[in-house]
């Protein structure tokens, strides 16, 4: 087998026997990013030089039998909103071309001090707007499985890196889906740990109280090993929990086994489980969908229905809370003292407010300002109670229906995504009909609960990637791996082999 | 543009002030409010910060501990309730000096609120209820170059330096203090004097007017006699001393009272006071409907201070400020007039360091209440920040007690420590400011004052001991101040016997 088709752990296994070499396998997957990113547009900047340089010093490690954890050596991609001290993080948008981050991200230290090798930063949509990756600023990224549609996003540049085997491994960031969908639409898995259990020191922020930071690969062991290594409390981060994370990879062990006896699987009618309301829920998705719920009913699980009836306005209470934070966090990006600055046309003397203008117009894209628009005004005074405030009280009645189920359930399934991955351009020109793809995977941000999305197979009607979701209580992320390695394991026995070997193989193309 | 102002009188035979007082404390941590650089005052530009403090993209905040056990302390002190849970909030709006373009602050949530201080002005207390203190950031400083002014219109570039961005501070809000009347100037000079005191005892803030450690906006308004309503009021901002505080009240309720007479409405503004010329100029307009789309800060987890926490702060707390006037009068002994005039010139906590520097009671009251007041109202700032210390004022006065220099000669002592001449004894040496108590040099003196005054000479000859005095003046005179006066006066009688 191809170093390129390895997973994480199987690189990892290699290292630790000395069959190859960190350099061999950072150089392999560089190769495969000159070969087939030109098409792919996974990344918006490929730091090789600094990548072998780590390979090398993770060689170094290895040879003197120190290595710095299971993971030290295998490469990996980070998505563009995570700071990375040395190399440019844009966040997707024109306002921080150029900017160098003089530190790196929490998770990015963590990622060092394993001595993983950083292969580059994965595009996004602008600042991590977006279900699609056509909001970036320097162009979209095409989805590996059919490269004139989307990736999936905001971070469809790690899933699509990790789907077209540009790395074995990637970071992404999830404020409404932004892992869990392009893990759906490429085949891949992502994993949106619970809200506070990975550190958000250096994610610039598209929504506080939403965005957390989670691994983006092919096999939900290696999300597993990935997670255990960024995860567990920093004191940068207020908002972080104490609680140290619980043995993810032990959990992955007991799920492969394919066994679910004992566990309660809950359907969630609101989220595609309704088979008498099925609208917007394409037919392929909801085939497959039903396939693993049988296929885990067949191998011990229990079903329950459940209901969570305020999750219908989970889409309209995020777009409210994700703006408003938006909108403030967005305001420094003022030309003053990094990023991007741009003097007015026409004013002899322009003021600080001139210029701070005159550059966020120039530098923030379309849904970045219809964003920034919308938060302001959510936020405004004689406004704040009917929209902000009233969105943080759904906020609570979401979690307390995620309570609710979770007393039935040990777990609550679904399909990650209505759809497989549609067009380029096909919805650009309809934000709602943009938003709406999200609407499985948001509930679990509002509430902060853990959740995965592995591949479910593939549509019948177009051929394409479908996720199935599994989501589970706070902090008890293992059980998303444990079931997500179970449903992983079955499925790949029913295919004969890992999803993405039916993936185009993508050797030769160019655009 | 000069303002018409209203004769004093005349203000007041017609209208009732309401005063407002904001007063912000820089405290002394250690480090910023939600990051590790150092909270200290100079440095050069820029050179205290971090990703935090300068907002870089994907910086976050983490709440300074000892921020909020100062905050906690201050509003025990000014006998606040502390909350139980309490969330800070993002006050959003575009300011170069503002890293993040919001102002990490407290809103409808402050750590303290609803408490009182007790002032004392002309010898009698006066309540001022507090409405909150509540923790913030401050803002880095923006130096406008070139133009006239130093403000930022008419500049042709300005710089920020980034250092006090995130320092914490402690805004300290008043209710409305109505019925001061007359008194209102002396109410909000004594409650900023007094909070500054108590900020001292607490300990938590350098409190240095002058260094923008404490900084007060004036908040005033009138209304008609007897309406017993509040007019609109205005907000007038850089007020950096107790003096200054005094005077932009009198200057607002005279200036307040001409735009009303003249029947036309007060604009509600902010406006900026004038050390120098003693007048307020107008600012921004202010208005209540101004939108900072404050909404809770996601970055940061409430604050919730447990109340064994809150108890032992409260076993933390200096002495109550009514209660330790009453002590220090009657361990100085001190009459009521003189305690009066030391509370009014804001000299308190100077003269207690310097007693404790071991100067007396009354020494100490005699340099703090008459030299230095004059010198410092002559200089236009606070006694305090004149720039001599307590300690330098017991050392001039154990000279005086050695009888190395007497109450004349200390004079020109401080003359040299405003100087920056070094120590008093430094100053003493160098100056040659030693009083001559060498009998050889003072005996020719004497004589000298015999044979030109023999008048005097027969006078004190036949017994009329108090004309000496002219005699002690002409040696004086002759030895240029510089002679110990007890022992002129003993040779003069003993001469003369």
């Amino acid at each position: 087998m191809s170093l390129l088709r390895k997973t994480a752990a199987q690189l990892a296994d290699a290292l630790a026997a000395g069959e190859t070499t960190s350099v061999e396998i950072t150089q392999a997957h560089l190769d495969r990013i000159g070969e087939v990113d030109g098409a792919v547009h996974a990344f918006l900047h490929v730091d090789a030089e600094g990548a072998l340089a780590q390979a090398a010093e993770s060689d170094a490690r290895r040879a003197a039998g120190k290595p710095a954890s299971a993971l030290d050596g295998v490469p990996i991609a980070v998505k563009d909103v995570l700071a990375t001290e040395g190399l440019p993080t844009t966040c997707g948008s024109k306002i921080l071309e150029g900017w160098v981050p003089p530190y790196d991200a929490t998770v990015v230290k963590r990622l060092r001090a394993a001595g993983l090798p950083i292969l580059g930063k994965t595009n996004m949509d602008e600042f991590a707007m977006g279900s699609s990756t056509e909001h970036s600023a320097y162009g979209p990224t095409h989805n590996p499985w059919d490269l004139d549609r989307i990736p999936g996003g905001s971070g469809g540049g790690s899933a699509a890196a990790v789907a077209a085997f540009e790395a074995p491994l990637a970071l992404g960031t999830d404020t409404g889906g932004s892992i869990r969908q392009p893990g759906a639409v490429t085949g891949t898995v992502g994993v949106k740990p619970t809200y506070g259990s990975v550190s958000r020191y250096g994610l610039v922020a598209l929504a506080n109280s939403l965005d957390q930071v989670g691994p983006v690969t092919r096999t939900v062991l290696d999300a597993a090993l990935l997670h255990e290594l960024i995860g567990g409390h920093d004191p940068l981060d207020s908002t972080s929990i104490r609680e140290s994370v619980p043995d993810l990879t032990d959990a992955v062990r007991m799920g492969a086994t394919g066994d679910l006896t004992g566990v309660r699987v809950g359907v969630v009618k609101e989220l595609g489980g309704d088979s008498q309301e099925n609208e917007g829920w394409q037919d392929g998705v909801q085939a497959r969908f039903q396939e693993a719920v049988d296929l885990m009913v067949a191998n011990g699980a229990e079903v329950v229905e459940v209901s969570c009836p305020t999750f219908v306005h989970a889409l309209a209470t995020y777009y409210l809370i994700l703006p408003a934070e938006a909108s403030s966090n967005l305001a420094k990006f003022d030309a003053m003292r990094y990023g991007l600055r741009v003097l007015p046309e026409g004013i002899i003397d322009p003021s600080a407010e001139d210029v701070m203008r005159a550059t966020r117009d120039a530098g923030f894209g379309d849904e970045v300002k219809r964003r920034i628009i919308l938060g302001t005004y959510a936020l405004s005074s004689g406004y704040y109670d009917a929209y902000y405030g009233q969105a943080q009280k759904v906020r609570t009645l979401i979690s307390r229906d995620f309570d609710a189920a979770f007393a039935k359930a040990d777990v609550l399934i679904s399909p990650t995504a209505p759809t497989t991955a549609f067009k380029l351009g096909e919805k650009l020109d309809d934000p709602i009909a943009m938003y709406l793809n999200d609407l499985a995977t948001i509930p679990a941000n509002l509430s902060g609960v853990p959740g995965i999305s592995v591949p479910g197979g593939l549509a019948e009607e177009d051929g394409l990637p479908v996720g199935i979701q599994i989501l589970a209580p706070t902090m008890a992320d293992d059980r998303v791996y444990r079931v997500g390695a179970a449903l992983e394991t079955l499925l790949t026995d029913t295919w004969g082999g890992p999803l993405l070997d039916r993936a185009p193989a993508l050797e030769g193309v160019s655009r | 543009m000069s303002d018409v102002l209203v004769p004093w009188d005349d203000v007041l035979a017609a209208y009732d002030p309401a005063l407002g007082l904001e007063v912000h404390v820089e405290l002394n941590t250690n480090t910023k409010m939600f990051c590790g650089c150092p909270a200290v005052y100079g440095g050069e530009p820029n050179t205290q910060v971090c990703p935090t403090c300068l907002g870089l993209p994907g910086a976050m905040p983490v709440v300074n501990g000892k921020a909020i056990e100062s905050a906690i302390r201050i509003g025990l002190a000014l006998n606040c309730e502390i909350a139980e849970w309490c969330r800070f909030a993002r006050k959003n709006y575009f300011y170069p000096d503002m890293p993040k373009n919001f102002q990490t602050s407290q809103y409808d949530e402050p750590i303290c609120f609803e408490g009182w201080m007790d002032v004392e002005v002309d010898g009698e207390n006066f309540r001022v209820e507090i409405e909150r203190a509540h923790m913030e950031e401050d803002t880095g400083k923006s130096l406008h170059v070139g133009g006239a002014t130093g403000r930022i219109h008419g500049a042709d570039y300005s710089l920020v330096d980034y250092n006090r961005a995130g320092i914490p501070l402690i805004e300290i809000v008043t209710k409305p203090i109505m019925g001061a009347g007359e008194k209102a100037p002396a109410v909000a000079r004594a409650y900023v004097s007094q909070l500054r005191d108590l900020i001292l005892a607490l300990g938590v803030s350098e409190a240095r007017m002058d260094q923008g450690n404490l900084r007060a906006d004036v908040n005033l308004s009138l209304a008609p006699k007897g309406s017993g309503g509040l007019g609109t009021r205005t907000e007038t901002k850089n007020v950096n001393s107790f003096r200054s505080v005094e005077r932009a009240v009198r200057y607002e309720m005279q200036r307040h009272a001409a735009v009303l007479n003249a029947g036309e409405a007060i604009f509600q503004e902010t406006r900026h006071w004038h050390e120098d010329t003693g007048v307020t100029t107008s600012g921004r307009a202010k208005s209540d409907a101004d939108d900072y789309r404050y909404f809770p800060e996601p970055d940061l987890v409430p604050v919730a201070p447990s109340r064994e926490w809150v108890d032992e702060l409260r076993g933390t707390l200096p002495e109550n400020p009514v209660e330790r006037r009453a002590r220090l009068q009657a361990d100085w002994g001190y009459t009521d007039l003189e305690m009066r005039d030391v509370v009014a010139s804001g000299v308190l906590v100077p003269i207690e360091e310097t007693v404790a520097a071991g100067a007396s009671p009354q020494a100490a009251r005699k340099w703090w209440s008459s030299e230095l007041a004059r010198r410092a109202n002559d200089a236009g700032v606070d006694v305090v920040d004149l720039g001599v210390s307590p300690a330098q004022v017991a050392a001039v006065q154990a000279l005086v007690d050695a009888k190395t220099i007497n109450d004349k000669l200390a004079r020109q002592v401080f003359d040299g420590l405003l100087a920056g001449e070094g120590t008093p004894e430094e100053i003493v040496a160098a100056r040659g400011l030693a009083v001559v108590s060498d009998d050889g040099a003072l005996g020719a003196a004497v004589d000298v004052a015999i044979a030109a005054n023999p008048d005097v000479a027969d006078k004190i000859r036949d017994g009329k001991v108090a004309a000496a005095g002219a005699l002690i003046g002409a040696v004086m005179k002759e030895m240029k101040g510089q002679a110990d006066a007890g022992r002129v006066r003993e040779l003069i009688l003993e001469k003369l016997s």
